[in-house]
C-alpha cells in the first residue's frame, strides 16, 4: 500500500479492493461514502412515505390507507427524515468526506470511533425498522408521552433505534471537534478555516452537547414502558409535560444540528461561484457558534400552548428572537458576496441560490411563530408543517444536494451532466414550493397537523400541496440519474474544476488513500480570489 | 382583501382577540413580504448584474463593511424587538384568566370532548356558550394529551391528563365555530372535533336549564345517549361480521349468559349492565381487553343509565 502512495492511478476508491475492504476502511472517505449510500437509501424510504402521506391526503376522507396506516407513515417519514437523513446528511456524509481535507489532514483523529458512528447508525436504523415490521409505531417522530407509554409496542422498537442513532451523532460530533483542534495542517489557523469547517464545529459541538440528553431522555422513556417506571405517565405520579422539556432540550438545538452545516456548504458554493472572497468571514463563522450557543436556551417555543407558565412563554420568545440575529447576518453575508462577483449558474450554484431562497421564507416564517401571540394560534398546524419543510427540506436538503454535486468531482473525479442537473433542481424547486406554500396557509386557516382527514374546505389547497410533492419526487429520481450517471459515466474531471480555493481541490480527483501526496502548508485564508 | 373583515385564508374573527391576532399577523406579513423582496430580490438581481461574462474574470477583494454589517444585525434586531414586544401584549390578553368568568368544564378523552356545566348538565361534542360573556374553560384529560384549539378565537391550548389547564374567551358574535383536537393522540386524532355554539343571554340560560330529554321515554333517552357515548365501540348487529371487533355487540345481550374472561359466566341483568357502564373493569367479557371501555360513572346521569338499560332490552 505505502508502494501505491504516489502512482497516479490509485485513489481511495480503488486502493483496496472487495466488500469488505469497504466494510472494515478506516479511510474517512470511505466511511463518507458508505453514509453516502445509506443516506441516500433511507431518503428513498422516508421520501416512499412522504409520497404516500401527500396520496392519502389528495382528498378528503380515506384515500388509499385507513387512519392507522396514514398515523404509522407519517410517524416513519418524520422519524427517519429527522434521523437518519437530514441529521447524518451533511455533517456524516459530506464532512467525513471533505472537513478533513479542507483542514490539510489525512484522516479524521479516531478512524476506528468514525466507522463505530457508521455501524451505530446502521445497527440504530435495524432495529428501528424492527418497528415496521413487529406492529409499527404510531406517536409521530417526537413521541409525546403519555401516548407513547400506551400506544402499540412497536414504539419501543423505534424509540431504541433513534437511542442508538444517536450514539452515531455524538460520536462523529466528538471526532470532529478533536480534528479540528489537532489535526490543522500547518498554517491552518483558526481564522483560516473554511466556513464548513467552522459550520461543522459548531455542529458538532451540539451534537455532543446535546444529543446525550436525547439518548438520556429515551432511555428513560423505554424504562417506563418495560418496567412501569413513573416518570412521564402521570397514572404512575409522572409528568407528561417533563418529557417535552427534554425532547425540545435536544430537539431544538438538533434543529441546529441539521441546518448550520447546510449553511457552511452554502459558504462554500456561494464563495466559489462567484469566484471572490466571501464577505464577513468572521461573521459567519462567529454566527454559527453564536447560534449553537444561544440555540441551549430556546426549546420552550415548541410550548406555548403546553401549559407552560406565562412569563415562561415571554422568556421563550424573547431568546427566540435573539437567535434570528446571526441568521439574519449569515443571509445577508451571502448575498453580499454575490456582489461584484463572477457569477457561474452551475447546478450546485443553483441550489446554494435555492437555499437561500427557501431558507428567507423558512427564516421569516420562524419568526412569526416565535411571536409567541402569534403562535398560539399557528401552533401544530400546517403552519408549522410549512414553516419547518421550509428549513429543513428548502435548507438542508437543498444544501446536501448542492454539495454533491459541488464535491462530485472531488468524489468520484467526474462531473455531473449540467442540463440534467438543472432539471431536476427546477423541479425540486417549483415542485417544493408547489407543496408547501399551500400549507401556511392552510396553517393560518386552521387546519392541524397530524391530521388522517380534514374538513372541506382544505381540500384543494392539499391537492395542489400533493401535486407539488409529486413534481418534488420526480426531480429526486432525476438527480439519482445525475448521480448515478456521473459516478459510471461522467466527463474526468481534473483536481480542480470550479477553481475553487480550500485545500480539497489542491489534491488528485478523487483522492489518494492518505489525500495530499505532499503535506500541505496554509499561508492564506481560504477564499483568496485577488 | 383584507383579513379584518375575516377572509378566505383565515377562520372568521369571533373574538376582539381573533382581531388583535390577525392585525399582528398582518403586520408581520408585511415586514416579511419586503425583507424577502429586498434579500431575494437583492439575490437575484447580483445574480443577473454579475453572472460571469467571461472565464478568469478579476473580482474586487470585499472582505467587510462595518456600517453595512451593523446596520443589517441592527435593524433585524429592533424589528425582532418590535413584533416581541407586541406579540408579548397578546400573548397576555390570551392567558390573562378574567375574574368573574362563566366557568364550563372539559374533559378529553379519545377520542372525544365532553363538556360540563355548573347545572349539572353534559354535552358531548358540542359546546353552548353566551355571546359577549368571559367564558373560562377547566379543562383536563381522561387519557392522553389533547389540545382545545377554535380557530375562530385564535386560542389553543393543551388538555393534560392528571391536571387542569385553562382557556378564557369572549366571543363576540353568535354563531357556530369548529374545535379542533391539535394534539396528537391515536387513530382518530383528526376526527376529535366539536362544535362551538355561540348564542344570546337568554337562549343559553334557557337551554342550560332545560331537559334535552324533555318528552322523552326512558328507552329513546337509551337510544340517543347510546347514539353520543356508546356507539364508537358497541355494535348493534347480530353476528360478528359488520360488527365492531373492539366490544361486544348490544344484539341480543340483556338476559344472555355471559362468558368472562375468569371462565364464569354471568346473568346479564340491570345490575350487571350498571356495573359494567359505572365500573367496567369489574367484570371483563371473555375475548375482549380490559381497560378500553372508559368508565361513565359520573358523567352519566341515573335517568340516563336507566335508559340505556331500558334501551338494551329492547336490542333484539
Ligand atoms: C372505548 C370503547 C367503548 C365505549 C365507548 C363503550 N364501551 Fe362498553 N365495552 C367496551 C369493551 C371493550 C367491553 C368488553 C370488555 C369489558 O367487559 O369491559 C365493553 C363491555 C360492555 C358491556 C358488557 C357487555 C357484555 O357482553 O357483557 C356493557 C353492558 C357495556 N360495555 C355498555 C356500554 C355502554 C352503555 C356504553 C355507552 C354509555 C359503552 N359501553 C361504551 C368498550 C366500550
Ligand atoms: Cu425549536
Ligand atoms: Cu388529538
Amino acid at each position: 500500500m505505502a508502494s501505491g502512495a504516489h502512482d497516479p492511478n490509485l485513489n481511495y476508491l480503488n486502493w483496496e479492493k472487495g466488500l469488505w475492504s469497504w466494510l472494515t476502511t478506516l479511510d474517512h472517505k470511505r466511511i463518507g461514502i458508505m453514509y453516502m449510500i445509506s443516506v441516500m437509501c433511507f431518503f428513498a424510504l422516508g421520501g416512499t412515505f412522504a409520497m404516500l402521506i401527500r396520496w392519502e391526503l389528495f382528498s378528503v376522507g380515506k384515500t388509499i390507507m385507513d387512519a392507522k396506516q396514514y398515523n404509522q407513515a407519517m410517524t416513519f417519514h418524520g422519524a427517519i427524515m429527522v434521523f437518519m437523513v437530514i441529521i447524518p446528511g451533511i455533517p456524516a456524509f459530506l464532512g467525513n468526506f471533505i472537513m478533513p481535507m479542507q483542514i490539510g489532514a489525512k484522516d479524521v483523529a479516531f478512524p476506528r470511533l468514525n466507522l463505530a458512528s457508521w455501524y451505530c447508525l446502521m445497527a440504530g436504523a435495524a432495529v428501528a425498522f424492527i418497528s415496521l415490521i413487529y406492529n409499527g409505531a404510531d406517536t409521530g417522530w417526537t413521541f409525546y408521552t403519555p401516548y407513547s407509554i400506551t400506544t402499540q409496542n412497536g414504539t419501543i422498537w423505534l424509540v431504541t433505534g433513534a437511542f442508538i442513532i444517536g450514539f452515531s451523532s455524538i460520536l462523529t460530533g466528538l471526532n470532529f471537534i478533536v480534528t479540528v483542534h489537532k489535526l490543522r495542517a500547518p498554517g491552518m489557523s483558526f481564522w483560516r478555516m473554511p466556513l464548513f469547517v467552522w459550520a461543522l464545529y459548531s455542529t458538532a459541538i451540539l451534537q455532543v452537547l446535546a444529543t446525550p440528553v436525547l439518548a438520556i431522555t429515551l432511555a428513560l422513556l423505554v424504562a417506563e414502558r418495560l418496567l412501569g417506571v413513573g416518570i412521564f405517565d402521570p397514572k404512575l405520579g409522572g409528568d407528561p409535560v417533563l418529557f417535552q422539556h427534554f425532547f425540545w432540550f435536544y430537539s431544538h438545538p438538533a434543529v441546529y444540528i441539521m441546518i448550520l452545516p447546510a449553511m457552511g456548504v452554502v459558504s462554500e458554493l456561494i464563495a466559489t461561484f462567484s469566484q471572490k472572497t466571501i464577505f464577513g468571514y468572521k461573521a459567519i463563522a462567529l454566527s454559527s457558534i453564536g447560534i449553537a450557543a444561544v440555540s441551549f436556551f430556546v426549546w420552550g417555543h415548541h410550548m406555548f400552548v403546553s401549559g407552560q407558565s406565562e412569563f415562561a412563554g415571554i422568556l421563550f420568545s424573547f431568546i427566540t428572537m435573539l437567535v434570528g440575529v446571526p441568521t439574519a447576518i449569515k443571509t445577508f453575508n451571502w448575498v453580499a458576496t454575490m456582489y461584484k462577483g463572477s457569477i457561474r449558474f452551475d447546478s450546485p450554484m443553483l441550489y446554494a441560490m435555492g437555499f437561500i431562497f427557501l431558507f428567507t421564507i423558512g427564516g421569516v416564517t420562524g419568526i412569526m411563530l416565535a411571536v409567541v401571540g402569534v403562535d398560539v394560534h399557528f401552533h401544530d398546524t400546517y403552519f408549522v408543517v410549512a414553516h419547518f419543510h421550509y428549513v429543513m427540506v428548502g435548507g438542508t436538503l437543498m444544501a446536501i444536494m448542492g454539495g454533491i454535486y459541488y464535491w462530485m468531482p472531488k468524489m468520484f473525479g467526474r462531473m455531473v451532466n449540467e442540463t440534467w442537473a438543472r432539471i431536476s433542481f427546477v423541479l425540486v424547486f417549483v415542485g417544493f414550493n408547489v407543496t408547501f406554500f399551500p400549507q401556511f396557509i392552510l396553517g393560518a386557516m386552521g387546519m392541524p397537523r397530524r391530521y388522517y382527514d380534514y374538513l372541506p374546505e382544505y381540500e384543494s389547497l392539499n391537492r395542489i400541496s400533493s401535486m407539488g410533492a409529486w413534481t418534488i419526487g420526480v426531480g429526486f429520481l432525476v438527480a439519482l440519474g445525475v448521480i448515478l450517471h456521473a459516478i459510471k459515466r461522467g466527463k474526468i474531471a481534473g483536481p480542480n474544476p470550479w477553481n475553487a480555493k480550500t485545500l480539497e481541490w489542491t489534491a488528485p480527483s478523487p483522492p489518494p488513500h492518505e489525500n495530499f501526496h505532499v503535506q500541505p502548508v496554509v499561508t492564506a485564508g481560504p477564499y483568496e480570489y485577488r | 382583501m383584507s383579513m379584518a373583515t375575516g377572509s378566505k385564508f383565515m377562520p372568521p374573527q369571533a373574538t376582539e382577540i381573533a382581531k388583535s391576532v390577525d392585525s399582528l399577523y398582518e403586520f408581520l406579513l408585511i415586514v416579511s413580504f419586503i425583507s424577502c423582496v429586498l434579500v431575494i430580490g437583492g439575490l437575484i438581481y447580483f445574480a443577473i448584474v454579475h453572472r460571469r461574462k467571461h472565464e478568469g474574470e478579476k473580482t474586487p477583494y470585499i472582505a467587510h463593511n462595518t456600517t453595512l454589517e451593523f446596520l443589517w444585525s441592527f435593524i433585524p434586531f429592533v424589528i425582532f424587538m418590535v413584533v416581541f414586544v407586541w406579540g408579548w401584549v397578546v400573548y397576555h390578553q390570551l392567558r390573562h384568566m378574567p375574574e368573574n368568568g362563566l366557568e364550563i368544564g372539559v374533559q378529553g378523552q379519545k377520542w372525544d370532548w365532553t363538556f360540563i356545566y355548573k347545572s349539572g348538565r353534559k354535552t358531548a361534542g358540542e359546546i353552548y356558550v353566551p355571546v359577549n360573556q368571559d367564558v373560562k374553560l377547566l379543562m383536563t384529560s381522561a387519557d392522553v394529551i389533547h389540545s382545545f384549539y377554535i380557530p375562530a378565537f385564535r386560542t389553543k391550548q393543551d388538555v393534560v391528563p392528571g391536571r387542569y389547564s385553562a382557556l378564557w374567551f369572549n366571543a363576540n358574535r353568535e354563531g357556530t365555530f369548529q374545535v379542533f383536537c391539535t394534539e396528537y393522540c391515536g387513530d382518530k386524532h383528526s376526527a376529535m372535533a366539536a362544535k362551538i355554539h355561540v348564542v344570546s343571554r337568554e337562549k343559553y340560560e334557557d337551554w342550560v336549564q332545560t331537559d334535552a330529554y324533555k318528552g322523552l321515554s326512558s328507552v329513546e333517552i337509551g337510544a340517543k345517549v347510546y347514539g353520543q357515548r356508546c356507539i364508537a365501540c358497541h355494535s348493534l348487529t347480530p353476528t360478528p361480521e359488520g360488527a365492531n371487533p373492539i366490544a361486544p355487540s348490544y344484539y341480543g345481550l340483556f338476559g344472555k349468559q355471559e362468558k368472562l374472561d375468569d371462565g364464569s359466566t354471568v346473568l346479564v341483568d340491570e345490575n350487571y349492565v350498571r356495573e359494567s357502564i359505572l365500573n367496567p373493569n369489574a367484570k371483563i367479557v371473555a375475548g375482549y381487553k380490559k381497560g378500553i371501555m372508559p368508565t361513565f360513572a359520573g358523567q352519566l346521569s341515573e335517568e340516563e343509565v336507566m335508559g340505556l338499560i331500558d334501551y338494551l332490552k329492547t336490542v333484539k
